[in-house]
């Protein structure tokens, strides 16, 4: 069996490819940068001894999408596991001012995930196995005025993992939604949080156990459940004076 | 854009501190954006953080953490030649390629360091005298320099600015990948015969007997004096062969503490200044000094104590209290009567500031120009609390000794030399900068230390 990555360059893409290739797993590397893609295959080689190759994927090339499985499994097995770890943040003023910006941000998060993962859910569908993770966000737990975008975007991929689930629940092929909150990646680099921030090694290890485990949907780092908890049930009447 | 964090920067002597805007860029394209992006100010690459003093830091610049660039992009199991990015640690290679029966052939005292630190710096270890510096078994490194292009070098392609980012404290540009000659080994075991010493004259004939051994190391009791000047414990070792294995337990020497194979201790916070005084120390070195048996003592150790005994305990340099700690590292060429080290050693055993830790070792003659330490003489390395101002007199004193006999001390632990004083040291100073200045005409690259030493920031 192999495993797909997309979105590789992450940091918890590249760690999850680890914990994968480290268990004998051939990988595939998917990313927008390919040079660096090329690179962090390599490196699954180098370390674990496995196949990995690399191959250049846009997520706003939807067309593209069918393809690129159809060339992943015509060179290595087919793909058991498939991590959905693309992203971009943007800039919500920016996205504001222009909707261009703001419709890069959603067709990244949302319409892109959505195409391959339609791409994918084909082929495990058919197949009768298969698992799609999601990296998805807290930030698309509820609306705030500071990332509404881009939140908005990882909130409709949340949903659209849930229905996703429910359809191919019957053909045995398992979707687990992995709502994110401060991992120390390049997103968080130099943010004052306030609040700890995960290690992206320790978080890939906790999402191949939540899969093993057939969870559906997890918090990670775990608190998170319990932040988005108080955030979510606050009223909206006093939620939308808040500055978020 | 990259972003950049303003953030208190330290070596592991924990002074000097500055300040700088730091970025940590995840692949190539961000080492190249951060670059790209530095403005008007200086930019750096800053690894673990294992240098002692300010080579590895820019006041007020731009500083590019390594260490998040780790991949390893190839491997040859045939030859054992590696190429992996500037921010993998010898640790991280060690770990990978020791079940596959490879070792790092040159590590310095800890396993916390990048191997672009380990080129910037050209490191040595217990093996100089048999297998020279980390830097003789690097070809190929490809450096981003301060035009923005990527350029490959080795003994043979641009072999100027190959030697002159050997040693070369990061200031010819950011070190992106380098390929490594990792050595055979069949496992994890040093077979090791530690000695001890009585006096001075008794290591310098013990290291001459050592020489069949391919590391040897010597721990000094600096605080002994009159006719226990110098006395210590030799331990020379070498890997293993096929079917030696041990128990982990180093004879007995160091003592439980590093016999464990990951940290064990921690230093979470600063010990208070004055703990480490001549009394402490004292105690120390006479307990350490008298549970060697006399005599040699033979053992099979893992590499882990042998190699890397301080880092069992996690943060140890928090030891030596807030004010921080100086390492002096100096090599003096080979002389009959070894009379600066004689002196040296005197010099400190009667200063009432003794070296915390000192170690001591000959080097072999394998030497690489310019800014690279290694030279063949008699090698000492001395830890000190930051006594104070009498500190830095005895330093001063012993900075005259050295380049009196014709010696040097090592940039990489360095944080108070005067200008003069290096160039008195490392007379050849003038042709590196030369390479570096038509490879970095603007001065993008600097550091602290090399403003510190005229090697860049417009001195001369």
């Amino acid at each position: 069996m192999s495993v797909l990555i997309l979105g590789a360059t992450s940091r918890v893409a590249r760690e999850l490819a680890h914990r994968y290739a480290e268990a004998g797993h051939a990988v595939a590397v998917c990313a927008r940068d390919l040079a660096e893609a090329e690179r962090i295959a390599a490196d699954l080689q180098v370390r674990h001894e496995v196949p990995a190759l690399a191959r250049a994927f846009d997520a706003t090339t939807f067309e593209s999408h069918p393809a690129l499985v159809d060339d992943i499994e015509g060179e290595l097995d087919p793909i058991e596991v498939a991590v959905i770890a693309f992203g971009e943040m943007g800039d919500q003023e920016t996205s504001q001012g222009d909707f261009a910006a703001a419709r890069k941000v959603i067709d990244i998060n949302y319409t892109g995930a959505a195409s391959i993962c339609e791409a994918l859910a084909a082929v495990m569908e058919q197949r009768g196995r298969g698992a799609i993770i999601g990296i998805s966000s807290v930030a698309g737990d509820r609306g705030r005025q500071s990332n509404y975008v881009y939140g908005s975007a990882k909130g409709a991929f949340s949903l659209y993992l849930g229905g996703l689930r429910n359809r191919l629940f019957d053909a045995g092929v398992r979707v687990l939604t992995v709502r994110l909150g401060f991992v120390d990646t390049r997103m968080t680099y130099g943010m004052q949080t306030g609040i700890p921030i995960a290690d992206p090694a320790a978080i890939s290890a906790q999402i191949v156990a939540a899969l093993d485990r057939g969870e559906d949907n997890i918090y990670l780092p775990r608190f998170w459940r319990g932040i988005m908890g108080v955030i979510k049930a606050i009223p909206e009447g006093v939620f939308k004076r808040l500055k978020l | 854009m990259e972003r950049w964090a303003e953030q208190e920067l330290y070596g592991w002597a924990r002074h000097p501190r500055v300040t700088a805007e730091v970025a940590r860029p995840e692949r190539r394209r961000e080492v190249e954006a951060a670059l790209a992006d530095r403005g008007d100010k200086p930019v750096l690459a800053h690894g673990l953080g294992r240098s002692y003093g300010d080579a590895a830091l820019i006041d007020g610049g731009r500083v590019v953490l390594t260490r998040r660039l780790d991949k390893m992009l190839g491997f040859d199991p045939e030859t054992g030649w590696v190429r992996v990015e500037a921010g993998v640690s010898i640790q991280d290679l060690i770990d990978t390629f020791l079940p596959r029966g490879w070792f790092v052939p040159v590590v310095p005292g800890t396993q916390f360091v990048t191997v672009g630190g380990a080129i910037a710096n050209d490191i040595h270890g217990k093996n100089h005298h048999s297998d020279g510096t980390f830097c003789d078994h690097v070809r190929r490194v490809e450096l981003l320099t301060a035009k923005g292009e990527v350029v490959i070098c080795d003994a043979e392609t641009e072999p100027d600015l190959f030697w002159a980012t050997v040693a070369g404290l990061g200031l010819t540009g950011i070190i992106l990948s380098a390929e490594i000659k990792l050595a055979p080994v069949a496992g994890p075991w040093i077979e090791m015969e530690s000695i001890r010493l009585r006096n001075l004259d008794h290591f310098f004939e013990e290291s001459a007997n050592s020489k069949s051994h391919s590391h040897v190391v010597t721990w000094l009791d600096s605080v002994a004096k009159g006719d226990s000047m110098g006395r210590g414990i030799l331990m020379r070792g070498r890997h293993a062969g096929p079917g030696v294995t041990g128990g982990g337990v180093m004879g007995g020497v160091i003592g439980k503490v590093t016999d464990a194979l990951e940290p064990v201790l921690d230093v979470p916070f600063d010990l208070p200044d004055g703990l480490m005084n001549t009394v402490t120390m004292r105690l120390f070195n006479e307990a350490y000094y008298r549970k060697h048996p006399k005599g040699t003592v033979s053992s099979v150790v893992h590499y882990k104590p042998y190699f890397f005994p301080l880092d069992a305990i996690r943060n140890w340099n928090r030891g030596y209290g807030p004010r921080g700690m100086v390492q002096y590292q100096l090599v003096v060429p080979p002389d009959p009567q070894n009379a600066a080290m004689r002196e040296v050693l005197k010099q400190v055993s009667e200063s009432g500031m003794p070296s915390f830790l000192t170690v001591m070792k000959e080097f072999g003659d394998t030497t690489h120009p310019w800014l690279s330490f290694p030279r063949p003489g008699m090698f000492v390395a001395l830890d000190f609390p930051r006594f104070g101002p009498a500190l830095d007199h005895l330093l001063d004193r012993l900075d005259a000794l050295v380049v009196e006999a014709g010696g040097r001390i090592y940039l990489g632990k360095d944080s108070r030399m005067s200008k003069e004083t290096f160039r008195a040291m490392y007379p050849d100073w003038r042709d590196w900068k030369a390479v570096r200045d038509a490879w970095d005409p603007d001065d993008v690259f600097q550091s602290t230390l090399g403003r510190r030493l005229g090697l860049c920031g417009g001195a001369a």
